[in-house]
């Protein structure tokens, strides 16, 4: 018998490890994988296509449930995207909260992933750990949004509301405990030597490699590519604060790994810097025809209540033209196409997804390696199937 | 965000540099919000592209994006749209082919491995063709699905006729 026998199996849609409905097929020799085709569309809800039917405002709460991790990530991007088009400038209180906000999300986002990445390899505790840090962030949401997850808490032009009071103490306790918690976890996992043999030179990508698949995010800097749009095209004030862009060398699982809990420490470096320069001032732009009045304005003012029932029955209008707005979200490069023709429904909306562009990446990093290092790869990888999916 | 002043696209590097390479494959160039776009003969993308990628004053290495907008009822029907980025110079630029319903657009997967699945989308959502390209099915919607929702004459809420009919697919 000399014919090649290999073997064909499905892992997933319902794996524990591929964190949602994501199916891949395998086919194996033993234990090492030949090949490996990703199956995705499970979870494809047609947002775009809702998006092309409801007013500017409306889109916002379907941003939420793409990257459902980091839901004022996508948020942020999608008002940008709709700001960029009207050529609307938000008051700086509102950027400065924005930029705040959106870190912090990004600390929550990577603790998910760090959480449920130590799951998958083997290590319980970092996930217990992870949650508990992870509770705080939903809670600040709740506080400011009114909602833990689906926040919807910015709006075109600004913000649904101004910080509740006490908020700032509850980010600077946030701020002053964290630290100790990442060394927490560090002390976990960077020296263990079980999870440097399950993470070093595994699902290894070369950065030529990973820049043709078009990753970004944490995946692409783990290469060695410094590529972040925080600082290469800075948006909402970014270029006003000093972080530094994680880096790795060699493009492995442990490298993506040491990245993200670099990012993380920026993050809180942003956080910081936010909550000191926090400006007084208007929280949205004051155009009557984009910001609701205030609601006892209503109540006396005809122009007011005029604006009030145009707004929340017609929406705003916007130039014709398109219009592309990436910002960096916790997974890497998240994009917002809009074309406008004029009316107050965006005429197409595409959400350049990063989870949907780096799960690419996979079948270059997996095949040949075993069955387990799938595993760790897909959880390095970082992606949010709502995403992918869209 | 709050523009200044419109750049002129052709006083745009990319444009200038492509109108010298190609004068027959652009056919017209565009500036709002200062991000330029480029409309190009489809037959040309994929050329227009390797050059964009490969020549070193332009190196646009990654392509962060693409997609489709269907202009129902216009002629030629549908946009293939690229978003591509210089990680050099820090440049984004934004190609467009035009093609009528049942025509292909050339892959440009051969340019950059990210098109793969891009491309799948847009025949998934569109029912663009995409000529050259190693794969194409759908991605999203199953195989056997009928009708491209991303088109404008796809209804954004229905159901298929053997869901309503209680039967089996």
């Amino acid at each position: 018998m000399t014919e090649a026998r290999t073997m064909t199996i499905n892992m997933g849609p319902q794996h524990p490890s591929t964190h949602g409905v994501l199916r891949l097929v395998l086919e194996l020799d033993g234990e090492v994988v030949v090949r490996c085709t990703p199956h995705i569309g499970y979870l494809h809800t047609g947002m775009e296509k809702i998006a092309e039917s409801k007013r500017y405002q409306q889109v916002i709460p379907i941003t939420d449930r793409m990257d459902y991790l980091a839901p004022l990530s996508n948020n942020l991007a999608y008002v940008l995207a709709v700001e960029k088009l009207m050529g609307i400038e938000v008051p700086p209180r509102a950027k400065v909260i924005r930029v705040m906000m959106t870190e912090l999300t990004r600390i929550g986002s990577h603790l998910v992933w760090l959480g449920t990445h130590a799951i998958d390899i083997g290590a319980m505790s970092v996930f217990l750990y992870a949650f508990r840090e992870r509770e705080q962030i939903l809670d600040m949401y709740e506080q400011v949004a009114g909602a833990r997850m689906m926040s919807s808490y910015f709006r075109v032009g600004g913000l649904f509301a101004d910080l509740p009071e006490r908020f700032e103490e509850t980010v600077r306790s946030f701020v002053t405990s964290f630290p100790d918690r990442l060394a927490e976890y560090e002390n976990l996992l960077t020296a263990n030597p079980i999870w440097i043999q399950r993470t070093k030179g595994v699902g290894v990508i070369k950065p030529e490699d990973a820049v043709d698949l078009g990753m970004s995010g944490p995946n692409l800097r783990a290469c060695g590519v410094p590529w972040d749009i925080r600082k290469s095209h800075p948006y909402s004030g970014y270029e006003q604060y000093s972080f530094e862009i994680s880096r790795g060398t060699h493009g492995d699982v442990y490298d993506r790994y040491l990245c993200r809990m670099f990012e993380m420490r920026q993050s809180l470096a942003i956080v910081r810097q936010a909550l000191e320069h926090l400006p007084d001032g208007p929280i949205a732009v004051q155009d009557p025809k984009v910001t609701p009045p205030p609601k006892p304005m209503v109540k006396k003012s005809m122009e007011a209540l005029i604006h009030h029932f145009l707004l929340w029955s017609e929406g705003f209008r916007t130039p014709v033209g398109e219009v592309y707005q990436s910002i960096e979200s916790p997974k890497g490069e998240f994009g917002v196409y809009l074309v406008s023709d004029g009316s107050n429904i965006p005429y197409r909306v595409h959400f350049r997804a990063p989870s949907f562009v780096n799960l690419q990446a996979l079948p270059r990093m997996a095949e040949g390696r075993l069955v387990a290092d799938v595993v760790a790869i897909i959880g390095s990888i970082d992606i949010v199937l709502g995403e992918v999916d869209r | 965000m709050d523009d200044l002043k419109e750049a002129n696209a052709e006083e745009n590097l990319t444009v200038w540099k492509l109108r010298e390479r190609f004068p027959e494959a652009i056919l017209s160039t565009k500036s709002f919000r200062n991000e330029i776009t480029i409309v190009v003969k489809p037959s040309e993308i994929s050329r227009v592209c390797r050059h964009l990628k490969e020549e070193p004053e332009l190196r646009y290495d990654f392509l962060s994006d693409l997609t489709a907008v269907d202009r129902l009822r216009e002629h030629p029907r549908f946009e293939v749209v690229y978003h591509l980025y210089s990680l050099q110079f820090k440049r984004r630029v934004r190609l467009k082919v035009l093609v009528e319903e049942g025509e292909a657009v050339p892959s440009v997967t051969q340019v950059w491995g990210t098109a793969d699945w891009h491309e799948r989308e847009v025949y998934d959502m569109f029912g663009v063709g995409v000529e050259g390209h190693p794969d194409l099915r759908r991605i999203l919607m199953p195989e056997d699905w009928e009708g491209h929702p991303l088109r404008k004459d796809y209804p954004v809420q229905a159901s298929p006729k053997w869901w309503e009919e209680g039967g089996e697919r």
